[in-house]
């Protein structure tokens, strides 16, 4: 990093365009982590200016106003402040207003203006305020503020130059700095008043557009109805694309480990390789299609502007389980995988909505729960027609999905009873207008999702799956020794023990040991069971039978139910680790989801054996 | 339950609050109150542009008890709570 780099920090409302625009300005060229000890993303770029100095860009959380409400806006007043730790004060400040939206954002400029640092104030989406008949006098607006105004177009190439043209030359003299207090903040929105009095010129309040989408996004009728056909869309598209994708990639992955593993001599090192290190990977790359699927369409509706209409409409219902409105996008993604739901909870502003949002998340019914599911319903259920239409075996899948969402609507409402911070939760959500989104923009948003994915998790995962092996290899068994390698294990110790906390709940022992790999992927308790068995693991209707042959009716319904509420995967673990930074919450999350389970497993268990 | 905002008849120069708005009817911000001592909600209304003199519309209401409201200040639209919406004062400056 070189010293003389000129340090801009990008700053603006919620919605200004000012990410599309540090986009534009440094193409791919961005390092995102996070601000030390919290977990809200820190962007950085840099690009160099025509003469040659090389320019680092910070792009700060969106605010509304110095008096922070939120962690991330704390972050951006301290940051300017120069009070953040490790932070660097900027030398200077490109505040960035939405032109269509000049009342809002130009307080906050007066805000950032009275910091009494060099500041440049960059117009954006001057294309849609010519639109819309906005007319602005940008050299008397410059006048007024008394400091540099350019116009940006954040979504076109080359839209930004005239800002590039104006950081790279002479610093802004800054404002003088003034004291921020309350009665001082009331004077900025007459101050606004004033500027757009003498400055802008516009026809109307509103795009003409917004108006005629949200009478029908937002009808409480066909609103609904709209964003039902929008979210089942998502799904079959997630289902569509991205599934066939994560199977081709494990199937890939296992075909390469077989290939590598034949150049290697037989024996422990072979399964490492085969089992572990190729089928480890294989399984956490198969993840990533799905993911990115999902993610596609989820930066596709929140650049468009529907994300937050679709939280303003079912933010009552949220509300009466303990979440918010803004959950919703969140668990609606856990039901692919919970790993990507608890990365979109970055969105949800209140840190209690979000971690209420956080532990009820893997209770959402993710796509690896389906071949466990899959398996115990084919060889239990009998597939029979239930009032003429149904068939049991799929009403019984569905009513799996329900006990998920029941379960995560009580345990909201519980975490709500709990709770000691009783103070009100505030929504004050902004909704944008609607706009096209750009392929630019989804596509580095894909890529950071992507590459978060891949990097925070591909070395947790491949710990475990080493150590996951190597406890179901060793120690290897005894000459003469009939059983499957695995009773001899570790893990065949540790099924045998478990089994003794399990057998209420009616789980034998190998039922037990499969839970073992299952923590690692739900969908590996599948083979473990296979294996188990004496089954060929690719025969699934042998395994079926061996299943029916070995146990009750009333153990495989446990055994659902168990599914769909127990602490897993590990990968979510770990996510919740990473995203909400303490251990703590990791023990709460395995801990409510084990009780959960265990009490709903041991009453079907009890129940189904007493009527059977 | 689908609910419509409550019809509310207006005299003109009255005040009311803005979560007795019903859907469409536009007023003027009078003030906003705070609901108690450090009320960062208040401060956020007021500096997000509930203001006194700022005109305001009901947009939209949510499907389930018409809750939260869409109100339009300005050229932005908000969704507020009924409780954050009830801390602001509006007159009628023209009767609906």
């Amino acid at each position: 990093m070189s010293a003389d780099a000129l340090r801009i920090a990008l700053v603006g409302n919620p919605n200004c365009g000012k990410t599309a625009l540090f986009n534009l300005l440094t193409g791919g060229r961005q390092k995102v982590a996070n601000y030390a000890g919290v977990t809200i993303e820190r962007k950085e770029g840099r690009f160099m200016a025509p003469s040659g100095r090389m320019l680092q860009i910070l792009d700060l959380p969106g605010a509304y106003s110095f008096d922070a409400v939120s962690p991330d806006e704390q972050i951006t007043r301290d940051v300017l402040e120069g009070n953040y730790p490790g932070e660097a004060p900027p030398d200077l400040i490109v505040c960035v207003a939405d032109a269509t939206n000049l009342r809002l954002h130009l307080r906050f400029l007066l805000e950032v203006r009275r910091l009494g640092r060099p500041v440049v104030l960059a117009l954006n989406m001057m294309d849609a305020a010519r639109r819309r008949g906005i007319a602005i006098d940008l050299p008397e607006l410059s006048r007024r503020l008394g400091l540099p105004v350019v116009e940006t177009i954040a979504v076109r190439r080359g839209g930004a130059k005239a800002l590039v043209e104006r950081v790279d030359g002479e610093l802004p003299l800054p404002a003088p700095a003034q004291a921020d207090d309350a009665a001082s903040r009331a004077d900025l929105h007459a101050e606004v008043r004033e500027l757009l009095a003498a400055t802008v010129r516009m026809p109307r309040h509103t795009a003409a557009l917004d108006d005629a989408l949200d009478r029908w996004a937002l009808h409480p009728v066909f609103g609904l109805a709209i964003l039902a056909v929008v979210m089942f869309l998502v799904f079959q598209a997630v289902y569509a694309a991205g599934k066939p994708m994560s199977d081709l990639i494990g199937d890939g992955f296992g075909w390469l480990g077989e290939h590598v593993a034949s150049l290697l001599p037989a024996g422990p090192l072979h399964s490492l390789v085969v089992n572990g290190l190729f089928g480890g990977i294989g399984t956490v790359l198969g993840f990533l299609p799905v993911i990115l699927v999902l993610f596609f369409f989820i930066l596709v509706l929140e650049e468009s502007g529907y994300l937050p209409r679709a939280a303003f409409l079912l933010d009552r219902m949220m509300v009466s389980v303990g979440l918010t409105g803004r959950s919703f996008i969140p668990l609606l993604s856990s039901f692919a995988c919970a790993i990507p739901g608890i990365m979109g909870t970055r969105s949800i502003q209140d840190p209690r909505d979000r971690l209420a949002t956080i532990l009820v998340a893997p209770l959402m019914t993710c796509s690896a729960r389906l071949p466990v599911y899959a398996l115990l319903i084919g060889a239990f259920i009998p597939s029979r027609a239930v009032l003429g239409v149904f068939n049991l075996q799929g009403l019984v899948l569905f009513a799996l999905y329900v006990a998920g969402i029941l379960g995560a609507m009580t345990v909201g409402w519980v975490i709500k009873r709990i709770r000691r911070d009783k103070s009100e939760h505030a929504l004050l959500m902004e909704l944008p207008s609607y706009r096209l989104p750009k392929l630019r923009d989804v596509a580095i948003g894909l890529y950071e999702r992507g590459a978060i994915f891949l990097r925070r998790l591909t070395g947790v995962i491949l710990a475990l799956t080493v150590i996951m092996w190597f406890i179901s290899t060793f120690p290897a068994p005894p000459a003469g020794a009939t059983g499957p390698a695995i009773n001899y294990s570790f893990a065949g110790y540790i099924g045998r023990g478990l089994q003794y906390l399990f057998a209420p709940i009616g789980f034998n022992w190998q039922i037990s040991l499969a839970l073992i790999p299952a923590f690692a992927a739900r969908e590996t308790a599948v083979a473990a069971l296979a294996t188990v068995y004496l089954v060929g693991g690719d025969a699934a209707g042998g395994l079926t039978h061996a299943l029916a042959g070995n146990f009750s009716l009333a153990s495989a319904l446990s055994l659902l139910v168990w599914f769909a509420y127990a602490p897993q995967c590990m990968s979510t673990l770990a996510i919740i680790r990473r995203e909400t930074d303490s251990w703590r919450n990791v023990a709460i999350s395995f801990g409510y989801m084990f009780v959960m389970a265990y009490a709903a497993s041991f009453l079907v268990y009890q129940i189904a054996r007493a009527l059977t | 339950m689908w609910l419509q905002c409550e019809p509310f008849l207006f005299v003109a120069r009255s005040t009311v609050r803005l979560s007795d708005l019903s859907k469409g009817t536009s007023a003027v911000v009078d003030r906003v109150d705070d609901a108690h001592a450090n009320d960062t909600v208040a401060q956020r209304l007021r500096d997000i542009g509930f203001v006194d003199g700022e005109p305001v519309r009901v947009v939209a209401c949510a499907p389930l008890g018409a809750d939260p409201l869409l109100i339009q200040i300005g050229f932005t639209r908000f969704a507020l709570r009924r409780a954050e919406a009830a801390r602001v004062s509006v007159r009628c400056e023209v009767a609906a």
